[in-house]
């Protein structure tokens, strides 16, 4: 009776776990049997490690092998347990040492030939690993500088099963192989990205997109097409600062997951941007799929943009499932697999036609919408969403007289000047930019002097503002105010906030 | 008689020694009934085992221990029962062996005796 022992990790969303792997070799009829929760690509590894380690050139112990994955509670899946089984087996079999093979982390797909396969979602695994104190992980060589990105993993990578049996004092040859790349497609790298100066003229657009990048606030624009919507909310990450350390790692590991990330060029710094179409199903948006849920676009966004252009055309599942993670900043997805947990705090910016038609700007003139269908079609935007766009702007269509404006450089250093600010003010919150702060603690910070809510009390009485709508004023009043470099708003800063909130309707 | 089934009878010859050699009393060979056959049936001590020879010449075509499948198995208990049944022998417990025999080109025959498969 011999037992061989490894660890691997299980990712459950972004959390991984780190499972002990243990084969069981008993002297009866040769069998191989994976028990411990496993999925149906998992239970596959069972002909994929005996046809890898017989293409080793390994003997394969002709024994009752039972591959126990504990702890055997928690539903595991994918092919990344590959290598760990090999290794355990191995070890069982006395093939190698049993004792190096126990002290080191296993993450990997096997192909048939004993070459190690990719797997996606590397790096958090080898954060989980590193997090349950087992520093020392073994990944397939195409995953090496995913791996490595993780702060105190002594990571290997490896080519071939070959190579990590040799490893472990395995009387093997090591063949020269090719290693196997990931096979996805290297995500295009949003570094440089489109600039402001391209767009003409939208002076009070550009002022707007300012504000939201300033103070996270979430956006609407609405105009006719071809005014440069679609061209404005591309480059709002542009103008947005650096991610830090600790949001770079969550995006990434996002990332990592959703298989949209190219690792050669380390974790992702910049605010990632995410446009799905309006045909988007609310899996794809919010994440979804069989067994364990994969991260959908909201999740992909997190730390960035998320950009719906046309937004009415959305389906209203899609719209109201975004209500989640813009109240809670994450989005829990539960299945049968299991429940898993994805961030999802974007910063949400939609584009809407003023009509179906599109030509109901100004006076509205030229529009051959009915008023029904008109009312039908912005109607699609229910009003909880529309409550929680802090800005909503009218983009009017560009004239031939209009100029270029600021580069993206200059306006994103104001915005950094902003956010700097707003950081300093915010010191011990919690919180990091205006589009955080409860209202509560907003209006405290105005103190007694009520002369600044004077149009918002008029508004509030009017109705065209919400009690809610008040506070998201306020948020974006300090922005106003942090942008122009004051120490608190003034009543003009409260009245641009009021104008951009209510699309002009609300004074 | 057809090579196969010589390598099989020859097989079945060295199993017996194997077993004779570990000190068991081999009480019936080829038993048969119309269920099928027990290739031996021994006495480990006090303990009644049928034990199933399976030999091949090479592992070429797998192991001779993986060619006994679960159906196999499943014969091979109700012939226990029924080997038991027809014969005065009342062993306390009861219990099935495999015999993985491999016979190479040159050189002794290979013995993996698998205890208590079933």
């Amino acid at each position: 009776m011999v037992l061989g022992r490894t660890r691997a990790v299980s990712l459950l969303g972004l959390s991984g776990h780190v499972v002990e792997v243990e084969a069981h070799l008993a002297p009866s009829l040769p069998a191989f049997t994976l028990v411990g929760l496993p999925d149906t690509a998992l239970n596959e590894a069972r002909d994929r490690v005996r046809a890898a380690v017989t293409s080793t050139g390994l003997a394969w112990p002709n024994r009752r092998i039972t591959v126990n994955l504990s702890p055997a509670a928690l539903p595991k899946s994918g092919s990344g347990f590959d290598l760990a089984i090999a290794v355990a087996t191995l070890a069982g079999a006395e093939l190698i040492d049993p004792v190096a093979a126990a002290s080191c982390v296993h993450v990997g797909e096997l192909g048939l030939d004993g070459r190690l396969r990719p797997v996606r979602g590397v790096l958090p695994a080898v954060a989980a690993a590193v997090r349950a104190g087992h520093c020392r992980v073994v990944v397939p060589s195409g995953n090496l500088a995913e791996a490595r990105l993780v702060p105190g993993a002594e990571v290997v990578g490896v080519d071939s099963l070959a190579q990590v049996a040799a490893r472990y004092g395995a009387d093997v040859d090591v063949p020269e192989v090719e290693p196997v790349r990931d096979v996805l497609p290297a995500r295009e790298v949003p570094g440089v990205g489109p600039d402001l100066a391209d767009v003409i003229g939208q002076d009070e657009a550009r002022h707007c997109l300012e504000i939201a990048a300033a103070g996270g606030h979430h956006l609407l624009m609405v105009g006719p097409p071809g005014a440069g919507k679609t061209m404005l909310a591309s480059r709002l990450p542009g103008l947005l600062p650096d991610l830090d350390e600790a949001e770079a790692v969550e995006v990434t590991a996002v990332h990592s997951l959703a298989g949209s990330f190219d690792p050669s060029g380390g974790l992702v710094r910049r605010p990632p941007y995410e446009n799905p179409h309006h045909t988007a199903t609310p899996a794809s948006v919010v994440g979804g799929g069989s067994g364990v849920p994969r991260p959908g676009a909201a999740s992909r966004a997190h730390c960035g943009v998320l950009f719906l252009d046309e937004a009415p055309e959305f389906t209203t599942a899609v719209l109201q499932t975004l209500r989640q993670p813009l109240e809670h900043g994450e989005v829990v997805l539960h299945r049968a697999g299991g429940t898993a947990r994805y961030p999802a705090r974007f910063q949400l910016v939609l584009a809407a036609n003023p009509c179906p038609c599109g030509r109901s700007v100004g006076k509205g003139l030229d529009c051959t919408c009915r008023g029904e269908q008109r009312r039908r079609y912005f109607g699609r935007l229910s009003g909880p969403l529309l409550d929680r766009l802090d800005l909503q702007v009218v983009v009017e269509p560009a004239r031939a007289s209009d100029k270029p404006g600021e580069a993206s450089a200059q306006v994103a250093g104001r915005v950094r000047d902003a956010r700097a600010a707003a950081a300093l003010r915010l010191t011990g919150t919690g919180w990091r930019t205006n589009a955080q702060v409860s209202g509560s603690w907003l209006r405290d910070r105005l103190g007694p002097g009520r002369a600044l809510m004077v149009d918002l009390d008029r508004a509030l009485d009017r109705g065209t503002l919400s009690l809610r709508g008040v506070d998201r004023v306020l948020r974006v009043a300090w922005t106003v105010a942090d942008l122009a470099g004051r120490a608190a708003p003034t009543r003009a800063d409260v009245g641009a906030a009021l104008h951009m909130r209510t699309r002009g309707q609300g004074a | 008689m057809r090579a196969k089934d010589a390598v099989g009878r020859h097989g079945e010859d060295v199993a017996v020694a194997h077993l004779r050699a570990a000190g068991w009393q081999v009480l019936d060979r080829n038993w048969r009934c119309a269920r099928g056959e027990l290739d031996v049936v021994a006495l480990d001590g006090s303990e009644l085992v049928a034990v199933e020879v399976k030999t091949r010449r090479s592992a070429r075509f797998g192991s001779p221990a993986e060619a006994v499948t679960a159906i196999k198995l499943a014969r091979l208990r109700q012939l226990t029962a029924l080997w038991l049944a027809a014969h005065e022998v009342h062993p306390c417990s009861v219990r099935v062996d495999v015999l993985a025999i491999t016979l190479p080109a040159r050189g002794a025959a290979v013995v993996e005796h698998l205890v208590g498969v079933v």
